[in-house]
């Protein structure tokens, strides 16, 4: 019984960790995200347009370890040497800004032109009209797509062992090297995974129902 | 007339691709006159109408309002302007559309005090007076915190009128306001634009409704093949068309 425990509180000082990595990377993909996809949409410039759409192609077709091992080991070896973690949340929040500015991308297209020309009709600058009135729909929109992103992420997060940053996945492999309780600390590790984002699918789907396609 | 007219439209043309839809347009609208555009589908009176406040750019010609040239800085050259440099302007045409195109985002009262917040500068306080002022008028201040969601067509239509008197417009622009909807709901929105003529506020309606358009134009346009093929005083032009197509389309109309 002893070594669960030992087990149980190794993994979840980790858990924090994967927190910590998951809501990080989480915000810079959010915030970047709708950044970019402003820049694509609003801008009105061409080559603006392909710099993101070139952006977009580059984070979402190369895999995410491949994108670690870049920053990681490939910058260290520049001489830019960036630490485990901060390095796992600049990866995996880049990637995800190519996904979310997508999502948001989406939220945009899926509003009537009406509103656009409404806006302007009672005039409201280009400005306020994205700001005021496309881009809190877009959001909503946006939203259950969003949670999904948020969920997947959470999980994703246990590559970022491949670039040692101590998150669950890394502690429990430390531990099963020392420890040969292999079952014991997987199973673990997939309990407190588990518990991490049930709550997460709940809220997901929630917002599924309350947002729902259709409903801009 | 001696003074200058409100609105003045001047060799205004409009093509999309190849395709010709409005193909010079004059007409002159004095304050205070209300002017109704008919016309078979496709005969570009809803571009006109888009054109006077620039949601569509004309091809060519010349929107005057109030004497001042719309859509064009003149100095120190003439170029067309961005939509940034619009907005004062389009701010003073108050525009209602077809598909309503309220902001399903926002409550009633704010689809209404917005702008007035953020183009005319009202405080918050001001802007939600203003708002529930212009929903009473149209007969919905008993609806100001619902969602637009939560109203029939006829009372999205109404809180879109609202918004438009809202900017306290000097010219009013409705396109086609009550084609898209439910028959019975037809009759409640066309009560309220005709209460707003009866203020005597400047209009430019484009419609279908041919019987509302004889009551409340004072002039009546009919739009043929993107010219103004006949028009003058509502009841002389109904009465008695001079070209055979008014006479046509009167008639199928009436069916």
């Amino acid at each position: 019984m002893d070594i669960f425990w030992t087990i149980l509180i190794g993994l979840l000082t980790s858990a924090g960790i994967t927190v910590i990595v998951t809501i990080s990377a989480l915000f810079v993909a959010v915030i970047l995200g709708l950044a970019l996809a402003l820049l694509r949409e609003f801008s009105g410039k061409a080559w603006i347009r392909v710099a993101v759409d070139a952006y977009c192609e580059l984070f979402r077709n190369i895999p995410a370890l491949t994108h670690l091992f870049i920053i990681y080991f490939g910058l260290a070896s520049l001489g830019l040497r960036i630490a485990s973690v901060p390095a796992a949340i600049l990866g995996l929040g880049l990637i995800g800004a190519a996904i979310t500015c997508d999502i948001y991308r989406g939220g945009y297209a899926s509003l009537k032109r009406g509103q656009t020309e409404a806006a302007l009709a009672v005039g409201l600058t280009p400005w306020q009209t994205i700001m005021l009135i496309l881009t809190p729909q877009a959001l909503r929109v946006s939203l259950p797509p969003l949670g999904n992103y948020a969920l997947q992420l959470m999980k994703d997060t246990s590559i970022v062992s491949a670039i040692a940053a101590p998150e669950i996945m890394f502690q429990a492999r430390s531990m099963v090297t020392s420890s040969f309780q292999t079952t014991l600390i997987y199973a673990t590790a997939a309990v407190i995974y588990l518990v991490l984002s049930f709550p997460l699918a709940v809220l997901v789907r929630r917002l599924e129902t309350h947002f729902g396609q259709g409903r801009a | 007339m001696t003074s200058t007219p409100l609105l003045s439209v001047r060799g205004l043309r409009k093509s999309f691709a190849n395709l010709d839809i409005l193909k010079g347009i004059d007409f002159d609208v004095a304050a205070g006159e209300k002017i109704a555009l008919i016309g078979p589908s496709g005969s570009g009176k809803s571009t006109c109408l888009r054109c006077v406040n620039y949601l569509e750019q004309p091809t060519a010609g010349e929107i005057f309002l109030d004497g001042t040239r719309v859509g064009v800085s003149t100095a120190p050259t003439a170029r067309a302007m961005s939509n940034r440099q619009l907005a004062p302007q389009r701010a003073q045409m108050g525009m209602v559309f077809q598909s309503f195109n309220l902001w399903p985002h926002l409550p009633v009262r704010e689809n209404v005090a917005i702008a007035a917040r953020m183009v005319q500068g009202l405080s918050r306080a001001e802007a939600d007076a203003l708002a529930e002022a212009m929903l009473a008028k149209v007969h919905m201040e008993h609806k100001c915190d619902a969602k637009p969601e939560q109203l029939s067509g006829g009372q999205q239509q109404r809180v879109a009128i609202a918004r438009a008197l809202a900017q306290r417009p000097k010219l009013m622009l409705f396109d086609e306001p009550t084609s898209a909807l439910d028959p019975e709901l037809v009759a409640e929105v066309l009560s309220v634009i005709h209460e707003l003529a009866d203020e005597g506020r400047t209009m430019l309606l484009v419609t279908h409704e041919i019987a509302f358009a004889r009551e409340v134009a004072d002039r009546i346009f009919f739009l043929d093949g993107g010219v103004i093929s006949e028009q003058g005083p509502a009841r002389d032009i109904l009465a008695n068309p001079n070209t055979d197509r008014l006479r046509s389309f009167l008639r199928q109309l009436a069916h």
